[in-house]
């Protein structure tokens, strides 16, 4: 049996390992700290913490100048209003500078569920991915997000992991290797390949079973870094399987989507089928009627693989 | 009536199981004031009449507060509370105006009500219609910054059709307002950025209108209206309790809340 957990609990640990270790951060929020778990450090740590308040730009601005200072700043808070109200604080002072800001957008997804369309982050990665510099990470589980969290810090620049509220799927281990830029491949067939990130790998690998019954074979890689992408396995894969899938708790339109598309389509075009919110916003429901209605669960990574494989020449 | 609002917002919120109590409850005679009184121009059946009134709920997520007005105005049937929150809902866990008879603006964003409301007060001036333009935020949420831009913006204009409400209960999500990043004092801070300014007690009604009326009055200048309030006001258990700022009440506790409230605002 496999046990659920929310990702965010993995950043909270991941933080409280910092902490102990008396690393030299300090974690900020924006009136969110239970919610992205910041407050863990608030109670265990005070010094170590700071919530500016509802003022998401002025969470950036402050994570800056800390960093200009060689300070590591977590800015935490919802991904929406992490990368929508502080866009040209990241892009004009963290990414231009080139400052070692970690950016930690918690809600990210439709599987926000009833706050609805205004709290559900779709197109931060599409913003992120953008953006010169910026490293974006996009964890599967509980683990991956402790691992990227401290792969984070110790990578030198600017940061934005994403991950969603709901408890999902714990399927890694803490201990798994984890190095920012490399993919993982988690399953290897011939037919079609799914690329995903986040919530979106562990559906991918159901998925990768009810298509194996149906004598269907496909690779499943985990691209927990959208950005840098690992051009070596993406390229390989989409040649070992001239076709793929690519799935994302996300827009269509940017993020994982556009990144692999438009490798792709540079260096060995294949026919890609998407897995995504359709362009359009979402709305309040229960994270998995939710997913369903927006056409993100392993039913749709299963329709779609075989959209793509029917493309193929 | 506002017995009746405080009913409604607490059994929506506890059928969707989820939502936000506390800041709903706090803004509800801020709200009955304005609706249920000469002081608001609006009509249920033309609810695009020009020259209505308009009302922005900047904090989107006291939701319930403007869902129990509207619904119980008859904006729309009552009958949609219970799909609070709920897929396929008109009533979305933050306001969505497209699918919402009688709502102005969507929401859920905090800081950015104050702008659109500058705009709106201009627009109206600009077309000499003859109408007001309401926006309420939460204490809170004047850390945002846009608010003060906002703010230069009003008096700038010199925007007197402009009533800003500060729904003034001292929390925000992770606790007190004067812990987290103070903006107190506001009476002064308003005044010194050039607004008229009216405190009042924001659970008395009679006050409220009073103080509506006085910004009616008022020529020359955009208002503020600092009412203070309790978050969580009219249940024992919520009051004061930054827990209830985003919780829904179990059967047990809704049922102690509707008790409570059957007896009136202590
Ligand atoms: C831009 C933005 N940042 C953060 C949030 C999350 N959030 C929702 S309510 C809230 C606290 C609001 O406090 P306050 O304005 O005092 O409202 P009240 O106490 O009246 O409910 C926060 C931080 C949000 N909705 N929008």
């Amino acid at each position: 049996m496999i046990n659920n957990k929310p990702p965010r609990d993995g950043y909270g640990e991941a933080l409280l390992d910092l902490c102990r270790n008396d690393e030299n951060i300090l974690v900020l929020d924006a009136d969110v700290a239970k919610s992205t778990r910041t407050i863990w450090v608030k109670e265990q740590f005070p010094n170590k913490f700071l919530d500016v308040g509802i003022s998401e730009q002025d969470l950036i601005g402050i994570s800056a100048g800390l960093a200009s200072e060689g300070i590591v700043p977590f800015a935490s808070t919802y991904g929406v209003f992490l990368s929508g109200r502080g866009f040209d604080q990241i892009r004009t002072t963290v990414c231009y500078d080139d400052l070692n800001v970690k950016l930690v957008g918690a809600h990210a997804g439709i599987s926000v569920g009833p706050d609805g369309a205004t709290h559900q982050a779709l197109e931060d990665m599409a913003l992120m991915s953008v953006l010169p510099n910026m490293t974006l990470i996009a964890p599967c589980d509980s683990n991956e997000a402790y691992s990227a969290t401290m792969a984070m810090f110790k990578h030198k620049g600017p940061c934005y992991i994403r991950f969603g509220r709901e408890a999902i799927p714990l399927f890694t281990n803490k201990e798994d290797d984890f190095q920012i830029g490399k993919a993982k491949v988690l399953k290897e067939g011939n037919d079609c390949t799914v690329f995903a990130c986040g919530s979106m790998v562990h559906e991918a690998l159901m998925a990768q079973e009810i298509l194996e019954k149906e004598g269907i074979s496909i690779s499943v890689v985990n691209v927990h870094t959208i950005k840098p992408l690992d051009n070596e396995t993406v390229l390989k894969f989409a040649k070992k399987t001239n076709c793929a899938v690519i799935a994302q708790e996300h827009q269509k339109i940017g993020g994982l989507c556009g990144v692999v598309s438009q490798y792709l389509a540079q260096t060995y075009p294949v026919p890609i089928e998407y897995v995504g919110v359709a362009d359009t916003f979402g709305e309040s429901g229960e994270p998995a009627e939710l997913m369903k209605a927006y056409g993100l669960t392993k039913n749709d990574i299963v329709l779609a693989v075989k959209a793509s494989i029917s493309k193929k020449k | 009536m506002e017995k009746i609002i405080r009913k409604d917002i607490l059994e929506m919120i506890h059928s969707a199981k989820s939502g936000h109590p506390g800041g709903a409850l706090s803004a509800v005679e801020i709200m009955s004031a304005l609706y249920f009184s000469d002081v608001f121009r609006y009509d249920v059946n033309d609810s695009a009449m020009e020259n209505r009134d308009r009302f922005i709920l900047s904090k989107g997520h006291a939701a319930p507060v403007l869902y129990a007005v509207l619904g119980n105005a008859g904006f729309f049937d009552k009958k949609h509370f219970k799909t609070l929150r709920k897929f396929g809902s008109i009533l979305q866990g933050h306001p969505h105006a497209k699918h919402l008879n009688g709502c102005d603006m969507s929401a859920g964003s905090l800081g950015q009500g104050l702008s659109i409301a500058v705009g709106k007060a201009l627009a109206l001036r600009m077309k000499n219609i003859d109408a007001n333009v309401y926006c309420l935020v939460g204490d809170g949420e004047l850390q945002e910054g846009q608010i003060w831009e906002a703010t230069m913006s009003a008096a700038q204009l010199k925007l007197d059709n402009l009533c800003l409400i500060v729904d003034y209960n001292g929390i925000q999500l992770d606790g007190n307002v004067a812990d987290i990043k103070d903006v107190y004092p506001l009476k002064e801070k308003f005044e010194s950025f050039n607004f008229n300014v009216i405190e009042v007690d924001g659970h008395n009604k009679e006050e409220l209108i009073k103080a509506y009326k006085m910004f009616k009055a008022n020529v020359g200048k955009p208002t503020a209206i600092i009412a203070k309030t309790v978050k969580g006001k009219g249940v024992s258990f919520m009051e004061n309790n930054a827990n209830w700022h985003g919780l829904a009440p179990n059967d047990e506790e809704l049922k102690l809340a509707l008790k409570e409230i059957e007896g009136g605002l202590k």
